[in-house]
């Protein structure tokens, strides 16, 4: 269960956000935003050690009071970003990950929609979102 | 209760130090003294012992020791811990007390003075009645003490002193005051240390020692005061360990305390104290995790307490200021060398400490709004008789009452309302945006620049709250270019939104139109109706008038602003705007396109200008003028409407100045360049549309080189890459995606309409006059004039080429080194209309290989366009690449008088040398002659004549020649003896007659000439026949300066019988011939083996038989017998 997901383009414009309705948008825009400098520096610190390439997941950005922030680079530099309530102590590394995943199986299917043009912003709201989640609900979930 | 009550207390926060007080030193008066205190007090850096000093009178009162308790079981306390508590162990009650005084051991009135010093010491132990507190003297002394044990008197008077003083001999010291002060004061201080840790290690166990007589039910509040002490007497003591530990229990008994709401603050201060205390010192200790994982406790473990909900802004001032203490330990041991990360740096700390102050300033918001008629109560609840608090962290109205009761509702509602009137007059922004700064400050250190953004923009925002619209508004326009050029554009708006609420509240003409066209462009993510609204107080402000408020402004500042709007009408003055377009995204989009990437320059250059706006209604324009790097142009390229200002409102779709949303218009210029601008580029450097009218108020878009903003390159990007099919459109409409910008176009000569045609016969050979004939027939309707030539080597190819390579017209004479490899501008004339001219041209390569030439023709010719006339150049060139190679190849060799190959040639003796000149060109040459040059060591045997006079070869064909040749006796030449040049005249045969003979010299290859002793030839007819005589003579010829001695053998053959000398020695004089005659019969018919002739030279044992043979032949052919023979032969057949 995440609070807000979104997808970050190479050149770090968004192209899909979406949060719990319940809070304020704007906030999540910013959290998700600010934590691209840690994207970005973990990425520069990749280029530089060439460690194990293959490894997607960046693991927890950074922590605020209330919320957890997690980061995911796909090859082609296209960035996920969640954020979790801090208080949801029932997900672990793992469980983000494989929410990472799924997230990326869901961006690659948008990917492989010949109507899509990548790098355009994801117009719609459900894009991402297994057909389960399609309902309005205070949680995002897979 | 002063604003700053959240601040930690001064004596908590510094590092706590040893008290001693130095008795006894006037400091005012007394030079001695004085250098005493200075040595004490300069130069206290972390090397010398952490002792904070105070000078004090000797009869200086020291606060009273409170009878000792001698049963806990009837004592409840009031509190956790007293305010003074630490003030009195850091600054007022001392560890030790040092009485100085002035003594020589060889003091004449030594008793009195003794008694004197004991009355001194015995008065401070007055004072310190019930303390543990150390006494010590010093004397200070005039004299070098002499080495321990030699003075008898000093030992003596020491005992006697320390007796008298009731001191032990450890308290006592003596000062001399020398020259090396600073180092006996620095030995005496580490003596004092040593005294005060003694002191707080016995005030350790003292508190250590009441712990068995508490008990858990009445005296919890004392566990957590006497841990505090313990805690804080060990730092006293430089003990940070067991501080460090002490505090943990303390920290942890804290919260065993039985929490309620009336003394919920006193709890959460405390624990606030202790985690100070501990985070503190872990950094000290150098472990940051520790800290770290301990304030995350803390912070878990107090989030929830929020107290009072009336004065719940308490809580969030609380926390806070938890924060803002944590941030500040965290950056101030990182100067002291800890290092942070990005992800973990005091910024976050700063960040949730303005969070925490932002809660507080929302909760005071919503709670203290009480009426303005709501008056401070009086008396005020918040004062106390001492003007502080007992204990830390309780309510002034009801100290030291532990009951959870309120006894008193009355007084506990003007307690709250008390702190709630103050609460509203704290000046939150301020607090908020220090913090804030505080975390930018640190964001920018740790690479955090979205981070720092994002604080940026929040301090803005809290600006705008405190009505400094100045600042926010300096704020907000600084990291708006983040979020535009990153493209986060519902950020983007949302700041833009408050821009726009402080440009508008300050009436700032140029910002609010610049905030409103972007607002109402395509990076907005504004609802429609906002836009609308928008888009009507953008029309407003273009005629002069106010702009309608914007939402949500606070009403004195709107009124304000409307005041100041007025005004702006009013002031007459430069109401003109320039905006540059590229720095953000405006309503109003521009593309210019040239028709093609060049033009010629007979006909019209167009463009057209695409513009598209973004906003919900039509929008009209004044004027749109384009401007190029060469401005002569400008004054083509204006639309200007005179529209009047009430026209702007009038929703005339189908005008020309009018934009309507989302419909690209299309707006085509036409102009005539310039002939001088043939060759160059025109560039549209800027493209202005100005709306709104100069009369009122008018703002011009101006658009660098051919349009585009802050966000059309990453558009035109996802434009290329899409493969979307685009809905078709009207023939007159287009879509704005597949505009693709050209700001520039060349200006090109105009289309030259005459032939230029090359006639040759490639390839060219070398050096020979290569005629290229050139052709040049006009085309065009009217007469050419002025028609020039420019023929040769094209520039830019290799250097070497153009030394090599001359051309000239007049193919009658050879050219040589002079000519130029281009002839340019060679004038031809004027042209009639189908008129043509031939011009020859004659070039000569001086090495084989291809070469690029050019033929450019020019002309001038009069044309008209778009009722102009104007003079254009024309040019046409032609290149052509032509191989050069060589036109033969001659091979020489040298050979015997045998044509047998000779490798080196003998001094003196005839030998040939042959010539074979192979063709190698396509064409038919002419050899005209040939001519061999001898060289001065060469010497001809017969006349030199060329054999090959006028020869035609064709393609493979050779001709030879062959010379015969002899080599005078010249000693040894090293390298070889020079043999002359080969001379070749030739030319094409199929060139005319006037066309120059070419001579090529060739250089004959140098000879080994080697001297030989003897030299033998043989005179013997060109064949033999069978059974008839055959006579051969040999010359022998001494070459050299000796006699010489010569065997001489004929070996015998089987197809010659012989007559002669067979075998024979004898001796040739120099310089002489002998002669040898043979008589040969043959035996067989067919090519035969001579009877070889052996020579053996004496004196030259390296000439051999070898050698000989090159001189007379081997073998003869033998012809069968005469007819005669065959005749009966056939018979008998």
């Amino acid at each position: 269960m995440a609070v807000c997901i979104a997808v970050i383009a190479k050149e770090n414009y968004p192209l899909y956000i979406r949060s719990t309705p319940t809070e304020n948008e704007l906030k999540f825009h910013y959290m998700v935003h600010t934590s691209l400098d840690v994207v970005d520096e973990k990425i520069s610190a990749m280029g530089k050690a060439l460690v194990d390439q293959r490894e997607l997941y960046l693991g927890l950005l950074y922590p605020t009071e209330d919320y957890k922030v997690y980061g995911y680079v796909t090859n082609s530099k296209v960035k996920f970003v969640m954020v979790v309530d801090s208080s949801n102590t029932a997900l672990r590394d793992n469980e983000i990950r494989s929410m990472f995943r799924k997230l990326h199986n869901s961006y690659t299917d948008v990917m492989c929609n010949p109507f899509y043009n990548p790098g355009d912003r994801i117009q719609s709201r459900w894009a991402l979102l297994p057909v389960s989640a399609s309902s309005p609900g205070p949680l995002i979930t897979w | 209760m002063s604003p700053t009550q959240w601040d930690l207390p001064v004596e908590l926060c510094c590092r706590p130090m040893a008290f001693v007080t130095l008795t006894g030193l006037d400091v005012v008066y007394n030079a001695v003294h004085r250098a005493v205190w200075d040595a004490f007090c300069a130069n206290r850096r972390a090397d010398r012992v952490p002792i904070s000093f105070k000078v004090l009178p000797g009869d200086h009162e020291y606060p009273k020791c409170r009878p000792k308790r001698t049963s806990y079981e009837w004592y409840i306390p009031k509190g956790i811990l007293k305010t003074g508590w630490m003030n009195k162990h850091l600054n007022l009650v001392p560890a030790l007390v040092v009485v100085f005084y002035e003594l020589d051991w060889d003091e004449p009135q030594w008793k009195e003075k003794q008694s004197e010093c004991a009355t001194r010491v015995e008065i401070v132990r007055q004072s310190l009645q019930g303390r543990n507190t150390k006494v010590a003297v010093v004397l200070i002394q005039k004299k070098t003490p002499l080495p321990p044990g030699e003075d008898v008197i000093a030992s003596e008077r020491a005992a006697a002193l320390c007796n008298a003083c009731e001191l032990s001999g450890k308290s006592l010291f003596v000062l001399p005051h020398t020259d090396h002060l600073v180092g006996y004061i620095i030995r005496l201080e580490n003596a004092f240390y040593e005294h005060a840790q003694t002191y707080y290690y016995t005030e350790i166990r003292r508190v250590k020692s009441h712990k068995e007589f508490l008990n858990k039910t009445t005296h919890q509040l004392l566990f957590v005061r006497h841990q505090f002490k313990i805690a804080f007497f060990s730092e006293l003591k430089q003990d940070t360990q067991n501080a460090l530990k002490n505090y943990r229990t303390a920290y942890n008994l804290v919260h065993e305390l039985r929490a309620h709401e009336t003394n919920i603050l006193e709890i959460k201060t405390m624990a606030g104290f202790i985690n100070y205390k501990i985070c503190r010192l872990c950094f000290q200790h150098n472990t940051p995790l520790d800290a770290i994982a301990q304030f995350r406790k803390h912070i878990d473990l107090c989030k929830k307490k929020t107290g009072s909900a009336e004065l719940s802004f308490e809580h969030a001032a609380w926390m806070s200021k938890q924060f803002q203490a944590f941030g500040d330990l965290f950056d101030e041991a990182i100067k002291l060398g800890l290092t942070a990360i990005q992800t973990q740096n005091p910024g976050f700390y700063y960040q949730q400490a303005a969070y925490y102050a932002q809660e507080r300033k929302q909760l005071a918001k919503s709670l203290c709004n009480h009426e303005a008629s709501v008056m401070y109560p009086n008396p005020d609840p918040l004062e106390t008789q001492t003007g502080v608090l007992d204990f830390y962290g309780q309510r002034s109205w009801r100290q030291g009452i532990l009951s959870f009761d309120l006894s008193d509702p009355e007084k506990e509602k003007v307690g709250v309302l008390a702190i709630q009137l103050k609460e509203r007059n704290v000046a939150h922004s301020e607090v908020i945006i220090t913090l804030l700064s505080n975390a930018v400050a640190q964001f920018k250190k740790y690479k955090c620049p979205r981070m720092k953004s994002h604080l940026m923009v929040q301090m803005g925002e809290e600006y705008y709250y405190a009505k400094d619209y100045t600042k926010a508004l300096k704020l907000l326009d600084y990291v708006m270019c983040d979020y535009r050029s990153e493209g986060w554009w519902t950020l983007l708006t949302s700041i833009l939104t408050t821009a726009l609420k402080c440009s508008y509240l300050m009436a700032q003409l140029k910002d609010y139109i610049t905030y409103s066209l972007e607002l109402l462009g395509r990076a907005s993510t504004l609802k429609d109706d906002q836009k609308s609204r928008i888009e009507k107080n953008l029309i407003n402000v273009l005629m002069n008038e106010s702009p309608d408020p914007e939402p949500d402004c606070d009403i004195f500042a709107v009124k304000t602003a409307q005041k100041l709007w007025a005004d702006r009408i009013s002031l007459a003055g430069s109401n003109i705007f320039t905006i540059g377009a590229q720095d953000f995204v405006p309503f109003v989009q521009c593309k210019a396109k040239f028709h093609a990437p060049s033009f010629h320059v007979d006909v019209p250059v167009e463009f057209d200008i695409y513009l598209k706006a973004d906003c919900p209604h039509p929008i009209r324009f004044s004027k749109l003028c384009v401007s190029f790097n060469n401005q002569e142009y400008n004054q083509f390229c204006v639309i200007e409407e005179a529209s009047k200002a009430n026209e702007v409102l009038e929703n005339l779709t189908q005008g020309k100045m009018c934009l309507v949303p989302g419909k690209t218009r299309k707006l085509l210029f036409k102009f005539v360049a310039k002939t001088e601008d043939v060759g160059k580029k025109i560039e549209i450097t800027s493209v202005d549309l100005a709306l709104g009218n100069e009369t009122g108020r008018c703002v011009v878009l101006n658009w660098q080189g051919g349009g585009g903003d802050a966000a059309s390159s990453q558009e035109a990007l996802q434009a290329a890459r899409s493969f979307k099919r685009r809905p078709k459109l009207p023939d007159n409409e287009v879509h704005w995606d597949s505009i693709i910008i050209q700001a520039s176009t060349m200006i090109i000569s105009r289309v030259p309409n005459i032939s230029v045609h090359l006639r040759h016969e490639p390839p060219a050979l070398t050096n020979e006059m290569y005629c290229l004939v050139v052709t040049v027939q006009s085309h065009e309707k009217t007469q050419i004039r002025d028609v020039k030539l420019t023929a040769g080597l094209k520039p830019g190819q290799d250097a070497n080429l153009t030394q090599k390579t001359h051309v000239t017209l007049h193919g009658t004479e050879l050219c040589d080194e002079s000519y130029p490899a281009l002839l340019t501008d060679i004038p031809v004339g004027d042209l009639h209309p189908g008129e043509q001219l031939e011009k020859m041209l004659y070039v000569r390569c001086g090495t084989v290989g291809s070469r690029m030439f050019l033929v450019y023709v020019s002309y001038l010719i009069n044309t008209t366009t778009e009722g102009k006339e104007i003079v254009c150049k024309c040019h046409k060139d032609e290149t052509v690449t032509i191989e050069t190679v060589f036109p033969f190849d001659v091979a020489v060799k040298f050979v015997s008088t045998k044509f047998e190959h000779l490798e080196r040639v003998y001094a003196d003796i005839p030998f040939l040398l042959m010539t074979d000149l192979l063709s190698a060109s396509p064409w038919a040459l002419t050899i005209v002659s040939s001519e061999l040059q001898l060289a001065p060591s060469m010497t001809t045997v017969d006349q030199l004549e060329s054999q090959v006079d006028n020869v035609v070869l064709q393609t493979g064909e050779s001709a030879s020649e062959c010379f015969c040749l002899r080599c005078p006796s010249l000693g040894n030449v090293e390298g070889g003896v020079a043999t002359g040049h080969y001379i070749i005249s030739w030319k094409r045969t199929s060139a005319m007659e006037n066309v120059p003979v070419i001579r090529t010299v060739i250089t004959l290859p140098h000879v080994i000439v080697e001297n030989i002793p003897l030299h033998v030839n043989a005179d013997l007819p060109s064949f033999g026949r069978v059974r008839e005589s055959l006579p051969v003579k040999y010359h022998l010829q001494n070459k050299t300066d000796f006699v010489q001695d010569v065997e001489i053998s004929v070996e015998p053959s089987d197809a010659f019988m012989f007559s002669g000398l067979k075998q024979i020695r004898l001796r040739i004089l120099p310089g002489t011939e002998q002669e040898m005659l043979y008589n040969f019969y043959p035996l067989m018919a067919g090519y035969q083996q001579l009877p070889s002739l052996n020579i053996n030279l004496l004196r030259f044992p390296n000439f051999t038989n070898q050698l000989l043979r090159r001189f007379i032949p081997t073998s003869i052919f033998v012809k069968p017998q005469g007819r005669l023979m065959d005749d009966t032969s056939i018979a008998a057949a």
